[in-house]
């Protein structure tokens, strides 16, 4: 287990310094220039060039990549071009928001998708079947921003004006009350994305020998279905919740903007307005690095589902 | 001979348009994708006809008329500006359809060719340019669209471009994979024998015979590249005031959330539809090229 934990790490390496030369070239041709950026527009030119060259601008640019890359070795991302503190602290700062949200939403999102895929896959054919695939079918195609639009509309807006209080709050983020909407907003897609792949994956496995050799042993629907077959089932639908782990974090950014969440989605748009590329840069080279490690946990999940993993790296 | 010769090409001829029109056959069998088709040549319409269909025109301001709700004479309320929101939702889907399959289109384009490439000469040239489209993979798409527009700077031709590259990875594993498995055949040989250049092979010969898979993946894309879009709007990132993309046109409403419901409401109404009609056409040709997937 611990040689295929050590061999998906080593292959994240490669993919990692392609992101952060990738990420670090668009940001190097984006025009505007750091340096006046940091000191602002009313800045003696002799002074920006000062600055420039104590900011390694004015080296070639091979040597920049290299210089930002062992920076990131010991956590260095630059400095904030607004505030002047390090990018690396203004992250951390705003990562632990984004980190509860992403939970919470795909909490949200496995316990609806999965119940739902259940449902439709042992009522094949029923009407409960078409109404989860239909709902699912609206979850997929609906933008994440509007559906939190409606839900703020109803549950801060109607409600309050009808029982006279606000049930959800709108804004901010510090009781579990204030999580419900961001979590349902970022969730549903996903959930929804679950739900179609539980039911196919389901109806798969529902077919094999095994689950008519369970079913003749004479165990329980239930026990069929949750022991038997759930289990086999749940491969596919974990490798595609991690591999659309992707969508959810671009997800988080509007979901964040939305409900004012002082995470690290709204400190990227706010880097982006502001132009302050050093935090932007840093921001999206977290985002890869976030999702990297949640697809090296589903594999990590893969082989503890799949026994024949663990024994092939054994 | 030569009877025997005509009639085997009579008979893959006939294979041939056969199953064309099973494919469509299949297709029209599932209510649901033919609805989804219906509802995209009914947008296609509007977009196309947005003009003659608009009751106002999309930048049309009347000061006495600013936030009222749905009535007779603005169906879908007016904005803080007085202009009608119906109108512009109309106006809009050019706007968002064009989006759609212009950025499908670039994803399609350069991805199809990367993914030809790679699978058509192997080796190298496909290590460098698979590991190249990880790399993108690797960035969370909506996030990598950010950077891209960050650095293009904000606007609707930029926004086509950055949700376009967006797209390309995703195309490029498609075709490289049905490439691969095609390159095998024996035409394939045979076009080599009599000369044809490599490129030529891969578009005269690849690419097409690649073209059922490629179709599915590009109508479920541009449902996808729809949302990612407006949603690079709805941050200000992409169509810029007054153009009436619905991704804009909800980022207005949402300052008028509590006065003025209708305005993000209906918006995402018109988003929600569409990206649906591409998802229900996408899902049944699937379905219908590969009766085996569905269940």
């Amino acid at each position: 287990m611990l040689k295929y934990i050590a061999k998906r790490l080593i292959s994240m390496v490669p993919v990692l310094i392609g992101v952060t030369f990738l990420v670090f070239a668009i940001m190097h041709f984006t025009p505007g220039d750091p340096a006046t950026l940091l000191l602002g527009e009313e800045a003696p030119p002799a002074e920006v060039e000062r600055m420039r060259e104590r900011m390694g601008l004015n080296d070639p640019f091979l040597v920049q990549y290299g210089n930002f890359l062992f920076g990131l070795l010991r956590l260095d991302m630059g400095l904030s071009l607004t505030t002047g503190r390090p990018v690396f602290n203004e992250i951390t700062n705003r990562l632990p928001a984004t980190i509860r949200l992403a939970a919470a939403a795909i909490l949200v999102a496995i316990f609806i998708g999965v119940t739902a895929g259940i449902i439709a896959s042992t009522k094949q054919y029923t009407i409960f079947d078409g109404g989860a695939m239909f709902i699912a079918l609206l979850g997929v195609s609906m933008p994440n921003f509007w559906l939190g639009l409606m839900m703020i509309l109803l549950f801060s807006v109607f409600w309050n004006n009808t029982f006279g209080y606000v049930l959800f709050p709108s804004s901010g983020f510090d009781t579990w009350r204030h999580l419900v909407m961001p979590a349902v907003v970022l969730g549903t897609a996903h959930a929804a994305f679950i739900t179609r792949i539980t039911r196919s994956s389901m109806l798969e496995v529902l077919r094999q020998d095994y689950i008519r050799t369970a079913r003749s042993k004479g165990l329980s629907s239930r026990v069929v279905i949750y022991i038997h077959a759930l289990r086999n089932a749940l491969m596919p639908v974990v490798t595609m919740a991690g591999l659309r782990f992707g969508v959810l974090l671009g997800g988080s950014v509007v979901t964040e903007q939305i409900f004012a969440i002082p995470g690290m989605g709204r400190l990227l748009v706010e880097s982006v307005r502001s132009q302050n590329y050093t935090v932007v840069q840093g921001i999206i080279l977290t985002y890869a690095i976030i999702f990297s490690l949640v697809n090296l946990a589903v594999d990590l999940l893969y082989a503890a589902i799949d026994p024949r993993i663990k024994v092939q790296y054994k | 001979m030569a009877t025997e010769a005509t009639a085997v090409k009579t008979v893959t001829r006939k294979k041939q348009r056969t199953r064309l029109q099973e494919t469509w056959r299949r297709l029209k069998k599932n209510p649901w994708s033919m609805g989804g088709l219906i509802l995209i040549i009914v947008l296609a319409l509007i977009a196309i006809f947005a003009d003659q269909i608009a009751p106002y025109g999309y930048n049309e301001q009347d000061y006495f008329r600013i936030l009222q709700g749905p009535s007779r004479e603005n169906l879908l309320g007016t904005d803080n500006l007085g202009r009608d929101v119906l109108s512009r939702i109309i106006h809009g889907s050019r706007l968002s359809l064009s989006i759609g399959f212009i950025t499908t289109g670039i994803g399609l384009t350069v991805g199809g060719f990367l993914g030809a490439l790679a699978a058509f000469y192997g080796g190298r040239i496909d290590n460098l340019i698979m590991r190249f489209m990880d790399v993108i993979l690797a960035i969370p798409g909506f996030i990598f669209a950010i950077a891209l527009v960050t650095a293009l700077g904000p606007n609707l031709t930029n926004l086509m471009i950055a949700v376009g590259i967006n797209t390309i990875p995703y195309f490029a594993r498609i075709i490289r994979s049905s490439v691969m498995s095609t390159k095998e055949n024996e035409f394939v040989e045979a076009a080599r024998v009599i000369g044809s250049s490599d490129l030529w092979i891969i578009f005269k010969h690849l690419i097409p015979n690649s073209l059922a898979p490629i179709l599915v993946q590009a109508t479920l894309r541009i449902g996808d590249t729809i949302i990612i879009a407006s949603g690079l709007s709805f941050l200000g990132l992409g169509a810029q005031p007054p153009l009436p993309e619905w991704g804009a046109l909800l980022s207005a409403g949402r300052g008028y959330l509590r006065v003025a419901w209708w305005m993000a409401t209906f918006p995402g109404i018109a988003i929600m539809i569409t990206v649906l009609a591409f998802n229900l056409l996408g899902d049944g040709l699937r379905d219908a090229l590969d009766p085996r997937l569905k269940n």
